[in-house]
């Protein structure tokens, strides 16, 4: 591996009450990887993402980017997080106004990135009046429009139904292929993360802490045979197994003390 | 439109001529028994003598609406921006929400009628007009500051995430996220504001007295001095249909500015 794009060094973090969310975790992320962070809820998954997109400090360790922390990070949330006041365009405006980009600067920007998502003829409608998935697709279109070198996404088909989910996962898998982006993507699903990524890392939580790190060999394009093939099911088959014994482990654990 | 469309439960019959034809009964019962019991105009004067008070005084009486209906918009607008201001302040520093928010609760429900006689003496001997809108400003201003510091907090953390991720200043997150986000709050803190502005100048008027206020309240108090009951009704009607038109003005305000997307302008919106 040449330099890495990120290194997670020895990052620890406790919430203000006291719990621990995270344990020494050690990573680093290569340039063009698709990496995901698979885990139950309450891992510390989400933290993680949080801290590497800087919106929080870790209580010990370090985030260290190679260069400096690049400006066009993206960022997609659970929610789609879109403002309900403003139209489908004007949302993905967002982070191109707050650099300063007006309006007419931005729109081929905008165009681009709805049109990739599917909702070119959408620009004027509001996020009520989308469906879920659409909203979702919206809240990626943001995050695409900036063109990011790193893209962060904290489970962000979790609340879709299989079919929509699918097919976005398509999508972005596509869009991955085309662009090469670095992805960190958070997710308690562990076939959507065998079916994406380059690489996965399992965080089986109480306290979060790394213990297994895989690599995925996959062909150059996925789709639907990539999920049949029996490659896609041991690497699934793995992490669940790496999950389950260290649930086993806590409980075990939890007997005895 | 069919005959049953105009007969059912919320056809333009039903919502319209039911409360319409109500009315012109109960008017009708009123000036009805007031003749025929022969009450007398000082105790009970009826409808139609009412609408000859309004018409035979109508310069005088839309100058004293006039009069009442600048102190109100005056004191709504004055506690709209001091409410919010105050509330920004509250959400973005909580020390200045701990130190304030007692004494505003205190001004809040201490009844402004005790406080109007000392107000009108550092204020109105000179300017009674100034001493009253101080007083609807009092009135009016608590449901501005409590629903825009809840609507202000209520803000999608998320969403304020994302501001601060793509590098919003301060200002930019307040501007940007917390006050659309509490718009609603705000519209609807507007309509009991409204009412509690003219309740407030109400007051203010008759505590302030004849001579240095010439509202409608003091209208009232005037022709209440004179005997003149169909005059006092005559102002009554006034400041009734002052408050209905507050509140429908800001009713549309409200659809219209969250046609877009809030649920409770749903309705509106299709």
């Amino acid at each position: 591996m040449s330099t890495p794009l990120l290194r997670l060094s020895d990052i620890s973090h406790r919430f203000p009450d006291g719990t621990t969310a995270l344990a020494d975790i050690s990573a680093d992320i290569a340039a063009g990887s698709f990496v995901s962070l698979v885990g139950p809820s309450g891992c510390g998954k989400s933290t993680l993402l949080r801290l590497i997109a800087g919106l929080d400090l870790p209580s010990s360790g370090q985030v260290i980017w190679s260069g400096s922390k690049p400006q066009d990070v993206g960022f997609v949330f659970q929610d789609a997080t879109l403002m309900p006041w403003a139209s489908v365009a004007d949302n993905v405006w967002l982070p191109h106004r707050l650099r300063g980009m007006s309006r007419d600067e931005a729109q081929p920007l905008i165009n681009e990135a709805l049109d990739r998502v599917g909702l070119g003829g959408r620009h004027a409608a509001y996020p009520r009046e989308l469906s879920g998935g659409m909203r979702m697709r919206v809240s990626i279109a943001r995050a695409l429009s900036l063109r990011p070198r790193v893209l962060l996404m904290d489970e962000p088909f979790a609340a879709l139904d299989e079919i929509t989910r699918e097919k976005l996962n398509d999508d972005l898998n596509d869009l991955w292929a085309e662009h090469k982006w670095t992805v960190i993507y958070v997710t308690h699903s562990v076939y959507e993360a065998a079916f994406l990524s380059t690489r996965i890392l399992v965080l089986p939580g109480k306290p979060g802490r790394l213990v297994a790190d895989a690599q995925v060999e996959a062909p150059a394009v996925r789709d639907d045979s990539w999920r049949a093939d029996p490659h896609f099911a041991q690497i699934s088959a793995d992490v669940t197994g790496h999950l389950r014994s260290a649930a086993a482990h806590a409980d075990a654990k939890r007997h005895v003390s | 439109m069919s005959v049953q469309d105009l007969l059912s439960s919320d056809g333009v019959l039903m919502r319209w001529g039911v409360p319409a034809l109500f009315g012109i009964v109960f008017l009708a019962s009123w000036e009805a028994l007031v003749v025929y019991l022969s009450v007398p105009d000082y105790v009970l004067p009826g409808p139609v003598a009412i609408f000859d008070a309004l018409v035979g005084g109508f310069g005088s009486l839309m100058g004293s609406l006039w009069v009442t209906l600048r102190i109100t918009i005056a004191a709504f607008m004055i506690a709209l921006v001091l409410g919010t201001g105050i509330a920004v302040l509250f959400t973005e520093s909580r020390l200045a929400a701990r130190a304030l928010y007692p004494y505003a609760v205190a001004l809040q429900v201490t009844p402004i009628v005790a406080i109007a006689p000392l107000i009108l003496i550092w204020v109105g001997l000179d300017n009674a007009e100034a001493a009253v809108t101080i007083l609807a400003v009092i009135a009016a201003f608590f449901p501005v500051l409590a629903n825009m510091t809840a609507g202000l907090r209520a803000a999608d953390q998320n969403l304020i995430d994302l501001f601060r991720l793509y590098g919003a200043t301060r200002w930019q997150i307040i501007r940007g996220v917390r006050l659309p986000s509490a718009l609603p709050y705000l519209l609807s803190a507007m309509k009991i504001s409204a009412g509690l502005a003219l309740i407030g100048t109400v007051v203010a008027e008759f505590v302030a007295g004849s001579g240095t206020s010439t509202g409608l309240a003091w209208r009232i108090i005037e022709a209440g001095n004179r005997l003149q009951v169909d005059r006092m009704f005559a102002a009554l009607v006034l400041l009734s249909l002052l408050g209905i038109v507050l509140f429908f003005v800001l009713s549309t305000l409200e659809q219209y500015l969250l046609r877009h997307w809030h649920e409770s302008a749903e309705k509106g919106a299709k």
